[in-house]
């Protein structure tokens, strides 16, 4: 399944945002992370993933440095925000609206008709 | 083992090399990029890689650079604009240097500015003595910029000496002769002067190696890039004087006089320093523009030239050669030498003919045709009614534009038809330089006693 590249954009930014929130991050790290957490669905390019968090720095959702932790290459690591946290909130309470509505029309609330419009993967 | 290492380091440094010669790309940049695709590779040879096949694998998922670039301009398009950084980093010698050359501008701007003015103390004026300022005006700047650029250069004894010298025979050519203030020669005098003492300038311009063509055609490039920046200063200057203009008016106060006296002499004079410390100031950061205007020209003149010649067939009258017609078709001459000249500033010396190089020879062939047959005509015209020194001059610079044009369409010939390289054009056009100098100093120096100072 590949995943389009409107949504893939549309959600980057609270996805990074997210994990930024964990912990502080570089890079690699992240890309690793998305991979991970998707299962391998989610395949992000540096060429989205870089620009994006230059585009977060300079709107001041996240801040960077180059930091060396021990034993490890010298790094560059981005640190969410507090106007970055925000953001994560507002794009959250969105993506939760998007989510809930979708839940809503295709899983239908007491309704057990059949959605034979939907074609699920595995599914004959 | 280590042997991999270090063709891995050798990878990583070939990798990055690439990177960096990206705009769009900083160095901080790479070093991202760089500790991503490190991170990736360490992933490879965990799973049991060997080295030089996970850098293969980890370069091939990061994609091509182009498509990286795209996406990283969208994001910092910025980049793709190059800025000049005047001043340059504090701390770096190449800062220093430039805060250095912006101090010596400074001085030589405020020199030529004064200088401008100095004549007013024995009391002067340049509305009302225009015969004194007509042929001075360029010793009053030129030297200044001659300055910066000697400083610049830390051009030796002898070269100063020389450059001081050639100024002071100017001065003399200016004011020693008694040219009345309607004769034709101090007309000649106030056009050609400044024209022998830019050459003066470009001795200063080459101070650091005499003797190098290469030099030479730098400062063919210098001065297009000059005259550029020039025009652009003065319509900045133009647009400044308009609103210092209005707005005072505006409050009942009149600066008629002072913009006339101090901002519009002051400025220009001043100006000529400037662009001279713009266009070395930003040589190397900002594309040069008067090649991209030749490309622009090229095409139209060469179509306007043809057109002249076939309008000029089809009617089959003769030309009207008045005097100005002489100077009109001097221009023409000149234009399209400098249409040549920078093209060839800007072309690869190595590049093989193409069509630009065949546009020029027909501009070039169609520029002689015409000057031909003006030629024809205006001999008759001298031989019949004696010469004057206008029209001396006028067809003194004809006949040195016509020869070199004319060897210029020899070689650009050969080069379309790939028997002569291209650096015999560019050999051809620096070694004819000293020409016109030459030629200028004569109409100067020699002119207006050989016409007994008519």
């Amino acid at each position: 399944m590949k995943v389009t590249k409107d949504l893939v954009a549309a959600s980057a930014t609270p996805m990074v945002l997210g994990i930024l929130a964990e912990a502080d991050s570089y890079g690699y790290a992240i890309l690793r992370r998305i991979s991970e957490l998707s299962g391998g669905e989610l395949d992000w390019t540096e060429g989205l993933l870089y620009p994006l968090l230059h585009r977060l720095e300079r709107l001041g959702h996240v801040e960077s440095d180059w930091r060396s932790v021990a034993g490890e290459r010298r790094r560059k690591y981005y640190r969410i925000t507090d106007s970055g946290l925000a953001e994560l909130a507002e794009q959250r309470r969105q993506w939760d609206t998007v989510v809930d509505t979708l839940k809503e029309i295709w899983l239908g609330r007491g309704d057990s008709r059949p959605l034979i419009a939907i074609p699920l993967g595995g599914h004959a | 083992m280590t042997d991999g290492q270090a063709e891995l380091q050798a990878q990583f440094a070939q990798w990055r090399h690439y990177v960096q010669r990206r705009r769009e790309l900083t160095s901080a940049d790479a070093d991202e990029l760089e500790d991503h695709l490190r991170g990736c590779v360490d992933e490879l040879v965990g799973v049991g890689l060997r080295a030089d096949e996970a850098f293969l694998v980890a370069v091939k998922r990061m994609g091509s650079l182009d498509e990286l670039s795209r996406e990283f301009a969208r994001e910092h398009s910025e980049r793709l604009w190059k800025q000049l950084v005047l001043t340059g980093d504090i701390d770096s010698p190449a800062g220093a240097r430039s805060r250095r050359d912006l101090l010596a501008m400074i001085v030589c701007a405020a020199g030529a500015a004064a200088s401008i003015k100095a004549p007013e103390l024995f009391g002067l004026s340049l509305e009302q003595d225009g015969a004194f300022y007509a042929p001075n005006l360029a010793l009053f700047v030129l030297p200044w910029l001659a300055a910066f650029l000697a400083w610049r250069r830390q051009a030796g004894k002898a070269v100063i000496g020389v450059l001081a010298a050639l100024f002071a025979l100017g001065a003399v050519a200016a004011n020693v002769y008694p040219l009345g203030d309607e004769s034709q020669s101090v007309v000649l005098t106030g056009i050609h002067l400044p024209i022998a003492l830019w050459f003066v300038v470009g001795l200063a311009y080459i101070a650091d190696d005499l003797r190098a063509p290469r030099r030479r055609m730098d400062f063919i490039r210098f001065t297009g890039e000059w005259f550029v920046y020039y025009v652009l200063i003065g319509l900045g200057g133009g647009v400044l004087i308009a609103f210092l203009f209005g707005t005072f008016e505006a409050i009942g106060i009149s600066p008629e006089g002072f913009i006339a006296q101090w901002v519009a002499p002051c400025g220009a004079a001043a100006a000529v320093v400037v662009a001279g410390w713009l266009v070395e100031a930003k040589q190397s950061v900002v594309e040069n523009i008067a090649p991209v205007l030749t490309r622009l020209f090229t095409p139209l003149f060469t179509l306007a030239l043809l057109a002249f010649l076939v309008a000029f067939a089809v009617t089959s009258g003769g030309i009207d050669v008045e005097r100005e017609a002489l100077i009109l078709f001097d221009l023409l001459l000149v234009v399209v030498l400098a249409l040549l000249l920078y093209s060839i500033s800007a072309r690869d010396p190595l590049a093989p003919a193409g069509v630009f190089d065949k546009l020029q020879l027909a501009l070039v062939v169609s520029a002689l045709a015409i000057d031909v047959l003006v030629l024809m005509e205006i001999t008759g015209r001298i031989t019949e009614f004696g010469t004057t020194p206008n029209k001396a001059a006028a067809l003194g610079e004809n006949i040195i534009l016509l020869a070199n044009l004319a060897w210029s369409a020899w070689l650009m010939l050969r080069l379309v038809r790939g028997r002569t390289p291209f650096a015999a054009l560019e050999r051809w056009q620096t070694t004819y330089l000293p020409v016109y100098a030459l030629w200028a100093w004569i109409v100067v120096l020699v002119f207006p006693p050989l016409f007994a100072y008519l």
